[in-house]
Parts: structure tokens; C-alpha cells; sequence
């Protein structure tokens, strides 16, 4: 069936209620058919009980009751839709500045953002922070959309002022691959159907780049990196002497035969079989879940990690990351947390606050003595035992960490490795 | 698959899979909680993929409300007896002889919130630190704001506003103790995900998923399968339909669709074009608008 044979991508939308980013996300999942009767009646209900004269779409996003009371986006929410040609799965996270935290967390798994600017009014701060935030995770793809372009007469000019301010900073950040669109997400113009209203754009529509972006390299197939989950063994008498590690690929390709080595132990082996339920695999890669057997009986249990013997990753107990700090609670130096990376857990402590980055600007502020809530910073960890890490830029998986308070058990902060 | 890239439905398989995994291994006392519905069909489909050749390493936990229907019943125990898994039952008739809930009254009664009170009781009794289960994001706005790994307090209730960020595939499943998670696998697929991966894995699925000719009561739009649970209202009856299922929660609140689909390949092509969400036939989804929401503050599914 040619319909299974799709790919997935995941796109984060970042903007405030005023870009027009519910009137967007509302209007691909309306032309893709992804909205239902009902939902559509309940909306539209709910619209007029509030005393609006239009339907507002931002009510089928919200779905909280915090969110309906206030207007407002509180959380991440997840939407799905679908094309012949791929499946779409949004993050749709809110733009306020309180809330960097849920921007950085739909952008952690993101292939791609949507960054929204209001051609009437330009870049703003917002939009510096997302395009930083795009970069800092490292979302391989952006897609600039300057918005509400039919209340600026749909204005090559004013277009073309955005564009160059957009690249006069974003030449600072690397992202990679950036696309910019004009649109008018009310009329539809450039979403799905190619605008009438604006000649002098020779590009896609939104639609057509994301049904095309080239994401099958958005993954590392260089470096063999695979963080063993847990071990299955079965304890039957068929299965005496069955062990295979269970885990997800998180770079690289392996194939039955293949020398590998474990870490941290440094034994070196062989691959007997990749599989999963069964069923016997040649080449995995990223991001599969399989099940490994190897050759030799070596003792490897959850956290360690089977690599490449001549292409290991990092092995440090000292690690520089940059940080968003998502808790309330300032960190300090030696303050003590839990550090999880990849199927990894040990205890770390704070050594060092170098800097915070100026989120507008770009800017270093040397001489800091504590990280608060939304700060971008870059600390020194030490850990308690060694990590096996690749540089966040290398490889999404191996590179990042998320920070735990020990006593409340809270998701703390999110780290890049350097 | 050549040029290194999976097709989506492999890459929620392993997805789901690498969750399932990490259930197991940060957890003391895993559950899955089975409603007998496609979803936790489906996840326990993926469970068995996770750990073969070992056996799913967790038992099921099943509510049963008393308003089953008999074919969901009957299909659960073929498959625990064919995966070798175990089965724990917590029974709504039981808390209600105890007293511990409280049977609704009149013709609109069900006992979907009371099985909030079963499952915590059963949680607690099994003490159980994770329950996973087959709830999608897309189906319902509340649930679109949930995490893989949802944090419960104590009482078992759900903080919307204070979820824990959930960053890469890094999952926090760090607890106190009487605290417990609620784990969603499957919280990216979409209802058109599950039945084309339903095909392409061939898994089996109860026949009340296929059409079939059944004694039904419309009400309120909604047409409802005819049961000793139903209590006919001035000037309703029964008529003979052609109907199936899309979602199986209890008797008297699951919406049938008027359907001649009996095999796979009909049901997606329907699913393709129909205009209504599966949810939309679910009586408990439509007290308010936030009555999924309520509920799951409560610690509902």
C-alpha cells in the first residue's frame, strides 16, 4: 500500500496569538481535512458563546480550561495531519516570553520550524528569540513566514525590509537551511494554493516545502551509537542462553558483523544478530528500535553503549553545556542534580557559570552568580561517573541532557553539550 | 528500506517501542492498563515486539465496569491465555458493593467516572508506579496537552498546568513515593495510524470493530447498542442496524456508526473520508466541555 511509505516530519510553530499562528496551524489542518465535523461545531459554538463574530480556530489548540478562561496558550500541544505525501505532527508551542521553556521542549524533537513574523509589524523580540531557540537546538530546517501580508497590500517591498533584517541576524546564528515565504494565513495565500495576489513571488507555497524538505539526512549515519535500554533475557528453556540489548539507534548504521565495541568496559565484539520481534534486521539506523546480539558474552547492562571500535564518542566526567534553566529556582555553583543522557543517570554538581546569552542581542554576560527561569547559559557539570557524548551539533542524541532536582524529582533545565 | 529512512509508521513503532522499554526499566511495578478497546490492543501488540523473545515483563490490568460488552471480555482472556501474561481485574461492581463508589441514577447513568475510583483502589493495591495506556493525543484537546511520561500526585490527579518538560527522548520518571506516572506509548499516533499499522501487523481485533447486524438505540444522535444497561426513555426503541465500532468503552455510552465496513481495507477507507472524530459517538466526552479534562485531573485514564 503506497500510503505506509510516507515520512514523518515534525515542525514546531513558534509565535504569539497576534502572528496569526492559530489562523495558520487552523488553516493547514483545515485544507489537509484534518479538522472534523465536530470539532468544527464545537468550535464554532464555543466561538459564539463567547460573543465573537468570527470562528476563532485558536479554541481547537487550547484545550485547557486555564487556556479557554484566559485566551492564552499555557502548554505544548501536539497536532496531527496528514498529506498524501507525508505525515505532519506540530508542536504548538506558545510565544510569551514566560514560557521559553515549552518553545525549547517542541523544538528539542523538531525537524523543522515555522517562524511567524506580522508584516506589519516586523521583527520583534519574540521573533529573535525564536530564531535563537530554532538554532540552539538545532532544527535542521526553518521556515520564515511573513504573515498577514494582504493587510500590507501584499507589499514586495515590505517583504523584501523583513527578509534582509531576518538575515542580518540570523547570519549570526547557522542554521542551516532557511526558507522564506510570504503569506496570508486568513486568505490562504502561499499556504496550500500559490497566491494570485503576489506575482513577483516565484517561490513554493508553505505546503509544498513541507511535503519536500529533504529531511532523510536530518539524522547522524556516520557515528554508531547505540545506548543499551535494558537486556532481554528470556529464561526459557528454548532461550537459555539468550541476551539481547534493547535499545533505539541514536547515530550511525550497524549490520550484522560488525566489530563493535562496549562501553565504558572497552570490550570489543562482534554483531551476531539485529532484530526486533524476531525478525532479522541488515542495516539499522536511526531512530529504529532493535534488539542486538553479540558474538562474545560480555556483561553490558542499562547505560552502557555499543559504538564503533575506531569511531568512539567522548568519555568525560566534565562537560560544558549550554543550559535553559526551566525551574523557578535560580542554579548556583555546586549545586547538586541528576543528569540524564541518553539511558544514562549519575548524579553531577554545578562547577562553573561562564555566561549568559543576551537572547536579543546575542550578547555575553560575563561575571554571573546565578541562572534564573528562561536563561540561556553555559555552566561546566561534573559528573559522577562518565558520560559518552558526542557534541550536541554532531549528534541530537548523544549531545543533550536534561537536568533533575534531586529532592523535587522536577525536570530542571535542558543542556546542550559543547 | 534503502537511503537510510523509515516510513512513519516504523518510525511510531519505534517510537513507542523505545518508551515501553524505558517504562520497564525506570519502573518497579509497570502496568499496562488493558481496556480491550484497538489502542491497548495495539499496545500490547507493540509490549510483545519490546521484549521478545521474553515474555511483556508486566501484567495487564483490566476495570471491568460490569458494562462490558461480551465480546471484549472474551477476547481479552484468548489473548492474556496466548501471551502468557498476567491479568489483574479490578471490578466498578465490587467498589460499588463496598461502597466505595456510588452507582449513577437515571436514564442517562453510567459508570465511566466510577471507574476512576477502581482503577486508583486497584493501582494501590498492586502498588504500582507506572500505568501505561493506549491514549492518543489526537483524540481529544486535553489529551493533546499530555506528556509521554505524566506525573501523578499522591491522590492520583493530573496538574495541567505543571507538567514537567519533556525534552529529546529523555524521560523523567523520577518519583516520590505514593506518587505515580501514567505512560502514553502511542501518544503520537492518529486514529488513521493505528488501523493502517492494525493492517500492515495483521493484529487481530474484537468483532464488534467490524460491521455487524445488532439490536441499537438512537439517542440524542447517538446510537447505542440495546443491553440489559440501557433503560429506554418515552418514545425511544429498538431498531436493527448495520453498525460497527470505532472506540469500545462501555456498553450504554459507546456510539456505534452506521457502517457495511467488515474488513480492514473498508474501515481505513472509511476512516479516510469521514468527517467526525471517534470520540464524537462517546456520551461521556459530551457532559462538558472539559469533561475530559476534569476527569483526568481526577486520575481517569
Amino acid at each position: 500500500m503506497e500510503y505506509q511509505d510516507i515520512e514523518l516530519l515534525r515542525f514546531t510553530t513558534a509565535g504569539s496569538v497576534d502572528d496569526g499562528k492559530s489562523t495558520l496551524i487552523g488553516r493547514l489542518l483545515y485544507d489537509s481535512k484534518s479538522i472534523f465535523q465536530d470539532q468544527l461545531d464545537a468550535v464554532e459554538a464555543s466561538s459564539k458563546s463567547k460573543g465573537f463574530d468570527y470562528v476563532d480556530l485558536s479554541l481547537l489548540t487550547d484545550g485547557l480550561k486555564s487556556e479557554r478562561e484566559q485566551g492564552i496558550t499555557i502548554d505544548v500541544a501536539y497536532r496531527y495531519f496528514a498529506t498524501p505525501k507525508r505525515k505532519f505532527i506540530i508542536a504548538d508551542t506558545p510565544g510569551h516570553i514566560q514560557y521559553t521553556r515549552n518553545m525549547v521542549t517542541g523544538a528539542s524533537t523538531a525537524n523543522l520550524a515555522i517562524i511567524l513574523i506580522d508584516a506589519r509589524k516586523g521583527m520583534l523580540e519574540q521573533t529573535h528569540r525564536h530564531a535563537f531557540i530554532a538554532s540552539l537546538l538545532r532544527i535542521p530546517h526553518a521556515i520564515v513566514c511573513v504573515n498577514k501580508m494582504d493587510l500590507v497590500d501584499y507589499s514586495e517591498e515590505v517583504y523584501a525590509n523583513i527578509v534582509s533584517d531576518f538575515k542580518a541576524f540570523s547570519s549570526k546564528l547557522g542554521i542551516k537551511d532557511i526558507q522564506f515565504i510570504p503569506i496570508s494565513a486568513l486568505n490562504g495565500d502561499n499556504v496550500v494554493n500559490r497566491s494570485e495576489n503576489m506575482d513577483w513571488y516565484n517561490g513554493s507555497t508553505l505546503m509544498y516545502h513541507l511535503e519536500t524538505v529533504h529531511i532523510s539526512s536530518d539524522h547522524n549515519l556516520v557515528d554508531c551509537r547505540f545506548p543499551i535500554q535494558s537486556v532481554i533475557r528470556p529464561h526459557t528453556l528454548e532461550n537459555q542462553d539468550y541476551r539481547g540489548f534493547a535499545g533505539r539507534i541514536d547515530g550511525g548504521v550497524f549490520k550484522p558483523g560488525d566489530k563493535v565495541k562496549s562501553l565504558p568496559s572497552g570490550f570489543v565484539s562482534t554483531i551476531k544478530t539485529i532484530e526486533l520481534n524476531g525478525e532479522q534486521i541488515e542495516e539499522a539506523f536511526a531512530p529504529m528500535s532493535v534488539t542486538m546480539t553479540l558474538e562474545d558474552e560480555i556483561d553490558n547492562s542499562r547505560g552502557d553503549m555499543i559504538v564503533r571500535e575506531n569511531n568512539v564518542p567522548e568519555v568525560s566526567q566534565d562537560l560544558e553545556v549550554l543550559v535553559t534553566w526551566m525551574s523557578s529556582t535560580p542554579i548556583q555553583t555546586r549545586t547538586k542534580v541528576v543528569i540524564k543522557h541518553t539511558t544514562n543517570e549519575t548524579v553531577g554538581m554545578v562547577k562553573e557559570l561562564k555566561y549568559k546569552i543576551d537572547i536579543n542581542t546575542l550578547h555575553r554576560i560575563e561575571d554571573i552568580d546565578k541562572v534564573e527561569m528562561n536563561d540561556i547559559a553555559r555552566v561546566s557539570i561534573r559528573t559522577a561517573k562518565p558520560i559518552f557524548y558526542d557534541a550536541y551539533k554532531r549528534n541530537r542524541q548523544t549531545g543533550s541532557i536534561i537536568i533533575i532536582d534531586e529532592q523535587t524529582n522536577e525536570t530542571i533545565g535542558a543542556g546542550m553539550i559543547i | 528500506m534503502s537511503n537510510y529512512v523509515i516510513n512513519h509508521l516504523k518510525e511510531l513503532e519505534s517510537e513507542a517501542i523505545f518508551v515501553i522499554r524505558e517504562i520497564a526499566a525506570q519502573f518497579e511495578n509497570p502496568v499496562l492498563l488493558f481496556s480491550g478497546g484497538k489502542d491497548s490492543i495495539l499496545l500490547t501488540h507493540l509490549a510483545k515486539k519490546a521484549f521478545f523473545p521474553a515474555k511483556i515483563p508486566f501484567p495487564l490490568i483490566h476495570i471491568d465496569t460490569g458494562h462490558n460488552f461480551p465480546e471484549t471480555i472474551a477476547f481479552r482472556d484468548a489473548l492474556v491465555e496466548r501471551l502468557g501474561v498476567k491479568l489483574i481485574v479490578g471490578s466498578v461492581q465490587e467498589a460499588i458493593d463496598k461502597g466505595r463508589a456510588k452507582e449513577e441514577t437515571g436514564a442517562d447513568a453510567s459508570r465511566n467516572s466510577l471507574q476512576i475510583v477502581s482503577l486508583l483502589d486497584t493501582l494501590e493495591d498492586y502498588k504500582v508506579d507506572a500505568a501505561m495506556g493506549g491514549a492518543r493525543r489526537d483524540e481529544e484537546k486535553a489529551r493533546a496537552k499530555e506528556r509521554f511520561f505524566s506525573h501523578r500526585d499522591e491522590f492520583g490527579q493530573w496538574d495541567p498546568k505543571n507538567q514537567r518538560p519533556e525534552l529529546w527522548n529523555l524521560f523523567n520518571g523520577r518519583k516520590n513515593y505514593g506518587e505515580h506516572f501514567r505512560v502514553f506509548p502511542i501518544s503520537n499516533w492518529t486514529e488513521m495510524d493505528v488501523w493502517e499499522y492494525i493492517k500492515l501487523e495483521n493484529i487481530e481485533l474484537p468483532s464488534l470493530y467490524f460491521s455487524h447486524q445488532r439490536d441499537c438505540v438512537v439517542r440524542d444522535g447517538v446510537i447505542l447498542a440495546n443491553s440489559e444497561f440501557i433503560k429506554l426513555k418515552e418514545g425511544e426503541e429498538v431498531v436493527n442496524m448495520t453498525i460497527r465500532y470505532r472506540t469500545c468503552g462501555d456498553m450504554p455510552i459507546t456510539g456505534a456508526v452506521e457502517s457495511t465496513a467488515d474488513d480492514l481495507d473498508k474501515i481505513i477507507e472509511e476512516i479516510a473520508t469521514t468527517r467526525t472524530t471517534e470520540r464524537g459517538g462517546r456520551a461521556d466526552d459530551k457532559r462538558a466541555e472539559t469533561a475530559m479534562e476534569d476527569r483526568k485531573k481526577q486520575g481517569y485514564f
